[in-house]
């Protein structure tokens, strides 16, 4: 063993004398690319957490997850529905360019045309106004509490840079046409971009003339994406990569006994949970007995969290109570609570029900979430125990979010982080408010309890964060008296690094923040 | 002889086309794009509209027309995961395939020729059973299984050679190719072994019994009794009269490989159209899934039909009896 474990290490050094790499290089290797260079052009948080390093909004979160001034040093609300924004001065662009309020207006105008596939992330923007170079005014449709939450990922590009390359609109796919920003980046960030080659790797280096302290020691960073999990298991074990931040679950043990890999296993904002078709009927046409809350509540007490947390999850997940992880502004630790583990106190409810082999599917995809084909295998027999008649249903993401997003669906599998807004007001307006108007998107089961709605159309307009927090709080209480949901746990998320990277900064959003990143001198 | 080649033709197109609308039913049923194309936040409105855009509400006849119009005139759009016009997406990617296709198959010949030579004159000796035994894991052993073997072995126990990616590349003109520095050609080492390792087999197998045959022929029968060295019968008369069907068969089995290639690419992150079309299906990227597999058939359809009427040219019978 002593043998292998010196030849494992004579191979890393050999590997990273071969590459000729300075010290201060961090090779950085994706579970799957980014998917352009241009933030604004694609829905994705895993792209807009990498493209962080090179562009900035007007605010961002600190190291708590609280928000914390960054192009912007200061905001008022001048009346409910604007707000004025002060930003900060001797911040340049990576070309030189100097930043000022016409970069904000031109980057709000961007994200928010209607070929936009971000625009969902600014809900509430009307306009905006310049009223001198470091000073704008944001006007909103109504009164709305989540205006800095949602701009920590509204990025902001340079004006002229957007002109002077024809790319001032978004990326319209339907048109067919390639954009200049989908290659090329010029921000306000700690990196700046080098070189792109897609599926192959794109290449960073600081910039320094960031207006920031930077704590990073890194002067380089290429990002390579390798999409199969044992090859990347293999290149870290290797030292041809320093960091991932896709670990793959089943391999931390072996990645732990390597001498020079460190897993940073920690768990995620992301909550899984089971939601129900609440119609008249199954997607078959069948009677649906879920609208019986007792049917709901048999679920719940047929479930065993615990072992699934012991044996699927391997430990490394958080049982949940509560459809939001405990970072997010409304959660209670009263609501954390699962339904106890009870398959005869389920047989009886569902016999009371009369409801007793009530045979219906569970809509599953096989990896969206960590271990999801797993999970969705167990669940299985132990609902069969308590006197259901479940199947499951797997197939590929792709197939299985059209049928959820189309109401076909009788149980379907959910993880909702609450990103970027890390408030609990995402998930109760895209998942718990009744189908309607900008709401209750991802509403898939056709649920509508008037009374949550009302309660989430309040906090949607209150303005004092206490308030607004005990009306989303009292919200999820309500989700959870009437078992709307049924939630699993936090899910882990597994990063690793090699032993050349001394301290990296690991938060529950599952974003890697590479401007924290030291590599061992 | 014009009607016969009119005839060939027209019928290549028949197959593009129905080729093309089976893709188009099939991708009825990967699944919908549009929802990971939008973030969490996006509303119903906006889904729906971004449906719209792309065209995908409208009826599967109206869809598949739009696309031939267009795909005729060379424009494949623009691939809803990378943005990027189609075609210069593949034009990229094409390369990176090629190239190890072709060392894929260098190998295969350079590997699997003298194997089989060896297992066919020493027949019967213990080390070509043992070579004839150890071939048949090249052909039942999965190529991801193998990838993954070498990449154990070499990359993580060893540090020889590199687990992913195609090292540094040289660009002339549109090509761009890993060949030419020490990163690309130490790279590309381990995907072509795992590539070729389906294909040695089949080589050597084919020699093998190319050579059994041929060494039982009278011409090798009268060169021993000629007092001919054995070397100089084994590898200058009987090897050059089994190359033919070997020959003829490595280059029919590139079109495979290029299949093949799709495993191999995916577990080694080797940038080619594989990759891309692997990623395209989980995707849902209609365009880029449409582009490839008309390329692809566009290969197959063009050799098969000049291939027809190159026989045609040399035979004249078959024109008569197609014509």
């Amino acid at each position: 063993m002593s043998v292998l474990r010196t030849t494992l290490m004579a191979g890393a050094c050999a590997v990273g004398l071969v590459s000729g790499l300075s010290a201060e290089t961090l090779r950085w290797g994706g579970g799957r690319d980014i998917n352009s260079m241009d933030p604004y052009s694609f829905g994705s948080s895993y792209t807009l957490a990498f493209l962080n390093h090179v562009y900035e909004g007007l605010v961002r979160y600190d190291e708590n997850l609280q928000i914390e001034p960054a192009l912007a040093t200061g905001w008022e609300i001048l009346d409910e529905r604007t707000w004025r924004f002060t930003l900060r001065e001797g911040v340049t662009f990576h070309n030189g360019a100097p930043f000022t309020a016409d970069d904000v207006l031109a980057s709000l105008t961007r994200v928010t045309h209607p070929t936009s596939p971000l625009r969902g992330n600014l809900p509430a923007y009307a306009s905006a106004e310049v009223v001198d170079d470091h000073t704008i005014d944001i006007t909103l449709t109504g009164p709305y509490p989540l205006l800095l939450n949602d701009l920590t990922n509204i990025h902001i590009f340079n004006a002229q840079w957007l002109v002077d390359n024809n790319a001032e609109l978004p990326t319209d796919f339907g048109a067919g046409t390639e954009s200049y920003a989908t290659f090329n980046a010029n921000g306000t960030g700690p990196f700046r971009a080098l070189e792109r080659v897609p599926e192959s790797r794109t290449v960073l280096e600081v910039f320094d003339g960031w207006w920031d302290d930077a704590q990073h020691n890194i002067t380089r960073i290429e990002f390579t994406p390798i999409t199969s999990a044992a090859t990347r298991v293999a290149a870290l074990l290797s030292g041809e990569i320093d960091f991932t931040e896709d670990a793959p679950v089943q391999d931390l043990a072996r990645l732990e006994a390597a001498p020079n890999v460190t897993p940073l296993v920690t768990s995620d904002l992301r909550t899984v949970f089971f939601g129900f078709n609440q119609n008249e009927t199954l997607h078959d046409g069948r009677p649906n007995a879920f609208t019986d809350i007792r049917v709901r509540q048999a679920f719940g007490h047929a479930l065993d969290l615990e072992l699934i947390h012991r044996r699927i999850m391997r430990g490394m997940s958080r049982v949940s109570g509560s459809i939001v992880a405990p970072e997010i502004p409304g959660w209670r630790e009263d609501l954390d609570v699962p339904p106890a583990h009870d398959p005869e106190l389920a047989r009886s409810l569902l016999q009371e029900a009369g409801a007793e082999g009530f045979s219906f599917s569970i809509t599953c995809a096989y990896n969206d979430y960590v271990n999801e084909e797993e999970i969705c295998n167990a669940v299985i027999p132990m609902l069969n125990r308590a006197g259901f008649d479940a199947s499951l249903d797997i197939g590929p993401s792709a197939i299985q979010s059209q049928k959820s997003s189309n109401r076909q669906t009788d149980v379907f599998i959910l993880g909702w982080a609450n990103l970027p807004m890390l408030d609990s007001f995402s998930i109760l307006t895209q998942v718990m408010h009744s189908l309607e108007g900008t709401r209750g998107v991802f509403n898939w089961g056709s649920w509508s309890y008037p009374e949550l709605d009302a309660l989430i159309d309040a906090a949607s307009t209150e303005l004092d964060f206490d308030t607004r927090i005990g009306l989303q709080s009292e919200a999820l209480e309500f989700v959870r008296d009437n078992a709307i949901l049924m939630p699993l746990h936090q899910q882990p998320m597994a990063w690793a690094a090699t032993d050349r990277v001394s301290e990296v900064l690991q938060l529950g959003d599952n974003k890697a923040r590479h401007w924290k990143t030291r590599i061992a001198e | 002889m014009l009607v016969f080649v009119v005839k060939r033709l027209a019928n290549a197109a028949m197959v593009m086309l129905v080729v093309a609308f089976i893709a188009f039913l099939i991708f009825r049923f990967i699944g919908d794009p549009v929802n990971l194309m939008v973030n969490e936040q996006a509303t119903q409105a906006d889904r729906d509209e971004l449906r719209t855009r792309l065209g995908l509400d409208q009826p599967f006849a109206v869809q598949y027309i739009r696309f031939v119009t267009n795909a005729v005139q060379g424009d494949f759009g623009i691939s809803y995961r990378n943005q990027q016009d189609v075609m210069t997406l593949i034009a990229e990617r094409f390369p990176a395939t090629l190239e190890l296709v072709l060392a894929a198959s260098i190998l295969s010949l350079a590997i699997g020729v003298p194997l089989g030579v060896i297992t066919a004159i020493h027949r019967g000796r213990w080390f070509s059973e043992a070579l004839q035994f150890g071939s048949i894991l090249g052909v039942s052993l999965p190529s991801f299984v193998i990838a993954i073997l070498l990449i154990l072995v070499f990359s993580v126990t060893l540090g020889w050679l590199p687990a992913f990616g195609r090292g540094e590349t040289v660009q002339i003109g549109w090509w761009s190719t890993g060949l030419l520095t020490e990163s690309g050609r130490r790279a590309i080492v381990l995907p072509a072994i795992a590539l070729a390792s389906y294909e040695i087999t089949l080589v050597m197998r084919l020699v093998r019994a190319e050579m059994l045959e041929v060494l039982r022929s009278d011409f090798v029968k009268f060169a021993r009794a000629r007092g001919v060295p054995r070397r100089v019968i084994h590898f200058r008369h009987a090897l050059r009269n089994c190359l033919m069907p070997v020959v003829t068969m490595t280059a029919m089995n590139v079109g495979t490989l290029i299949a093949f290639a799709l495993v191999t690419e995916t577990v080694f992150q080797w940038p080619g159209m594989g990759l891309l079309f692997i990623q395209a299906v989980t995707f849902a990227d209609i365009p880029v899934m449409a582009a490839y597999l008309c390329l692809v058939s566009f290969i197959f359809v063009a050799l098969n039909t000049l291939v027809d009427i190159v026989y045609a040219v040399i035979d004249p019978r078959l024109r008569d009896a197609t014509a």
